[in-house]
């Protein structure tokens, strides 16, 4: 088997013991890799209905198919578990190194067991694992973990993911970091830090063999070079944060809390701006000749010396949904969240809650006491030191505010609401109990749909459903009976990209389009001079379906149900009053019929739950024989 | 830092456009072993600090420390490229040339602990494989006379006309 060793490396971390699991072939053509393997692992290894902080809840993590060959931006790794945060399936990905060395260690995937009774870090140096004591590294953040791991092992080559405070401290949007690129969302920190492992470290010195290494090169080299083109230009030269002025237009930039979806101070959070007073250098993942990644470095004033990533996501959280127009306070406060091990768009959807609390006279200056500001602070929109102390509050759970913060916006407004009789819960912005992505879905009612129905919750990366609605393919305002398809095809896309894994950005790279007819023969192509199989086009088409089933079906026999699929209230009940968005909702109706066709789209039931029939269809019989209808 | 005293060209990195994508480490290994091996590839990038990455090869310094110091003669430089070539016979994997070199551009094979260097790709038609897939066009086979010139030009840009 080619692409593949065919072996799962098993932990442990309650006996300390560890053993391998084989996998036929057939397995591998069925999930793949990324998040279809990490969370068909996660179906196969979890104490179903456990509490996800307990022993019961594994970190699976999967490969990539295309980690340690030249196939451009195919460095990336899955990684799922239980989410602390949603209930169900939290299946990240990262683009890092670790994938690769994860590849040359010779393991298809890692599951890991059980708790520890200490902290600890595990060392998987090719087929060798041992665990080690982790307590001298509680406390530092991400970098310096990761640092202190290749001095104390002697090689600056090794691969390190790790955790910061905030996964130390089991918050629950705690993320998991790998040379400055994170496991970012549904709070996989907190899984590590419940099991208490602080780190873990890979060295793979074998190399990587393909099926037939010379079409792979030849393939790989012509993407290469298109990805130096037009249809990666954004990306190259100003990086995700090229969105924000085109989002502010379409009125979609979430502002306030959701409140707006127009920023006044949108120039300021530009990429043409940032680039311009604080771009430092760029930056590739593994084997990326993309490389979007813009590294802010402020260089004066309170902020001096805060280097972060300026990217869409983490700006529209930390900015504009905060009010924040002083853009240094923001990069500071995206180094916090990157070295604290915190996910920059649940940490700043969660304090642009609380800002709205504050301003509503729910809280007080005092609920936001803390060692530095024992009489608390002005917790408005727009104050960036208060953005910048409360990231620091959440990861270590400081004070009643910390605290409160650190369980994320669901399971912080029930608690406000049920202690103060409030209504908090209006405007917590939460899918699934997973913060919002940086496009407001009132006025794009296919993503709206996309959404909802996410298996992770609010991800704007589970879904491409947004793609028709901006690109003005459908009328994003209005409902009618295409979008069950549209929200369906465009998850599965999304989803064949996240199981090889492949970054998207090399989307239109293969023949200058980006749909299936032109991404889908060229990436059949990669898979079968990688492994030797003899993928066709609807072979690859099938990948994202089987993602996308594997995921529901850890749902829903997590006790999933047609509820689940539900908008934030605010959506819903609450209008904008500036910009194009303006007066749209998405209405119970629209919601309930959205979902009658999407179900309807997937071969599903109308209660959301997947016939037998269908499981059986796409390989998945023993899946069939635990939920199927 | 230590400077090379060379005459010779050798394959030098744009620390401003390397982006550490390590393209270069997977073709580099592929040329010379037949797999992806960024361990046993011949330039390593160098994620230094945060925001400063860059790649290192040979240098193909004169008078090769790396030469010098090996106690079996099994390294020789070519005296019209400077390109070092290694001996697998008489190499014996001691290790002295790596220590002798200020670079960090000598590394052990994992598998037969024999020393492995850059030899630019001398014997490709195409020349160095790397340079050729950089997608930023960071990697180039200059000289550091060609490199200077073109620091004495950028400088003169820079005073006269203004910042880049």
């Amino acid at each position: 088997m080619y692409g593949y060793s065919g072996k799962i490396l098993h932990i442990d971390l309650t006996t300390g013991k560890d053993w391998v699991e084989s996998k036929p072939e057939e397995w591998y053509k069925t999930y793949i890799g990324g998040v279809s393997m990490a969370s068909r692992l996660c179906w196969e290894n979890i104490e179903v209905g456990c509490d996800p902080l307990s022993a019961g809840n594994p970190i699976c993590i999967a490969g990539g198919l295309f980690a340690g060959t030249p196939v451009p931006v195919g460095g990336k790794y899955g990684m799922a578990s239980k989410s602390p945060l949603t209930g169900f399936i939290g299946d990240s990905l990262s683009g890092s190194w670790l994938a690769v060395g994860l590849k040359r260690s010779g393991w298809d995937g890692i599951v890991v067991h059980g708790s520890s009774d200490k902290w600890v870090s595990i060392f998987i140096d090719d087929n060798k694992v041992s665990i080690r004591d982790a307590s001298h590294l509680i406390g530092l953040g991400t970098s310096d973990t990761e640092e202190a791991i290749r001095e104390e092992y002697g090689d600056d080559q090794l691969r390190v993911a790790s955790i910061g405070p905030a996964g130390e401290n089991l918050v629950r949007i705690a993320n998991v970091s790998n040379d400055g690129r994170k496991a970012g969302r549904t709070g996989q920190g907190a899984v590590w830090g419940a099991k208490r492992l602080k780190a873990m470290a890979i060295r793979g010195t074998q190399g990587v063999a393909v099926h037939d290494p010379e079409t792979l090169l030849k393939l790989s080299y012509d993407i290469l070079q298109a990805a130096q083109g037009p249809h990666t230009q954004k990306y190259r030269v100003l990086g995700t944060s090229s969105n924000v002025l085109n989002m502010n237009k379409l009125g979609l930039l979430p502002t306030h809390n959701y409140q707006e979806g127009t920023f006044e101070d949108a120039e300021l959070m530009s990429g043409e701006y940032l680039h311009e007073h604080y771009k430092a250098k760029t930056i590739a993942c593994a084997q990326c000749p993309i490389a979007c990644e813009q590294v802010g470095h402020v260089k004066e004033g309170p902020y001096a010396g805060a280097i972060g990533h300026i990217e869409y996501e983490s700006l529209y959280a930390l900015g504009s949904n905060c009010g924040l127009s002083d853009m240094a306070a923001a990069i500071k406060a995206i180094a916090n969240c990157n070295e604290l091990g915190l996910d920059t768009m649940s940490g700043g959807v969660t304090i642009s809650w609380a800002f709205e609390c504050y301003e509503r006279g729910v809280f007080s200056k005092e609920d936001f006491s803390c060692e530095k500001y024992p009489e608390g602070f002005e917790a408005n929109f727009g104050n960036g030191e208060a953005v910048v102390a409360l990231t620091e509050m959440i990861a270590h759970q400081e004070g009643y505010m910390g605290k409160l913060l650190a369980q994320g916006t669901r399971r912080a407004s029930q608690q406000v609401d049920e202690e103060r009789g409030t209504e908090s819960y209006k405007w917590a912005m939460n899918i699934k109990g997973l913060e919002t992505p940086g496009y407001d879905a009132r006025s794009l009612k296919t993503f709206a749909l996309g959404l909802a129905v996410g298996t992770r919750g609010g991800c704007h990366n589970r879904s491409a459903a947004y793609d028709p609605d901006i690109k003005g393919e459908v009328d994003r305002f209005s409902v009618d009976e295409t979008r069950g398809r549209l929200a369906k095809s465009t998850e599965e896309y999304a989803a064949v990209y996240d199981t090889l894994p492949l970054c998207k950005f090399i989307r239109r790279c293969f023949t200058g389009k980006a749909d299936r007819a032109g991404a889908w023969p060229a990436i059949a192509n990669l898979i079968n001079a990688t492994t030797g199989w003899d993928f066709d086009y609807d072979d690859v088409d099938m990948i994202g379906e089987r993602a996308f089933t594997i995921k529901k079906a850890f749902n829903i026999r997590e006790g999933w149900t047609r509820d689940d699929d539900h908008l934030p209230y605010r959506w819903q009940h609450d209008k904008m009053t500036l910009g194009p968005s303006a007066g749209h909702l998405v209405t119970d109706e629209e919601l309930k019929y959205l979902k009658d066709i999407y179900y309807e789209a997937k071969g599903w039931t109308n209660d959301g739950l997947i016939p037998r029939e269908k499981l059986i269809s796409l390989g998945m019989d023993d899946v069939a024989e635990e939920i199927g209808v | 830092m230590p400077t090379s005293t060379s005459k010779y060209q050798y394959i030098a990195c744009d620390p401003e456009k390397c982006v550490g994508c390590q393209i270069c480490e997977y073709i580099c290994s592929q040329t010379k072993t037949g797999e992806f091996n960024t361990f046993r590839s011949r330039i390593r990038t160098v994620r230094a600090h945060k925001v400063l990455i860059t790649a290192v090869a040979c240098r193909t310094c004169e008078d090769a420390p790396c030469v010098i110091a090996c106690p079996r003669d099994a390294l020789s430089q070519d005296p019209a490229t400077g390109i070092i070539h290694i001996d697998a016979n008489r190499c014996d994997g001691c290790a002295w040339c790596i220590e002798a070199c200020d670079f960090g551009a000598i590394s052990l094979n994992p598998a037969t602990k024999l020393a492995e260097i850059c030899n630019q790709c001398e014997d490709l038609e195409d020349g160095p494989q790397c340079v050729k897939w950089c997608p930023k066009e960071a990697l180039e086979l200059t000289t550091p006379d060609r490199r200077a010139q073109r620091a004495r030009r950028s400088l003169a840009v820079e005073e006269v006309i203004g910042p880049r």
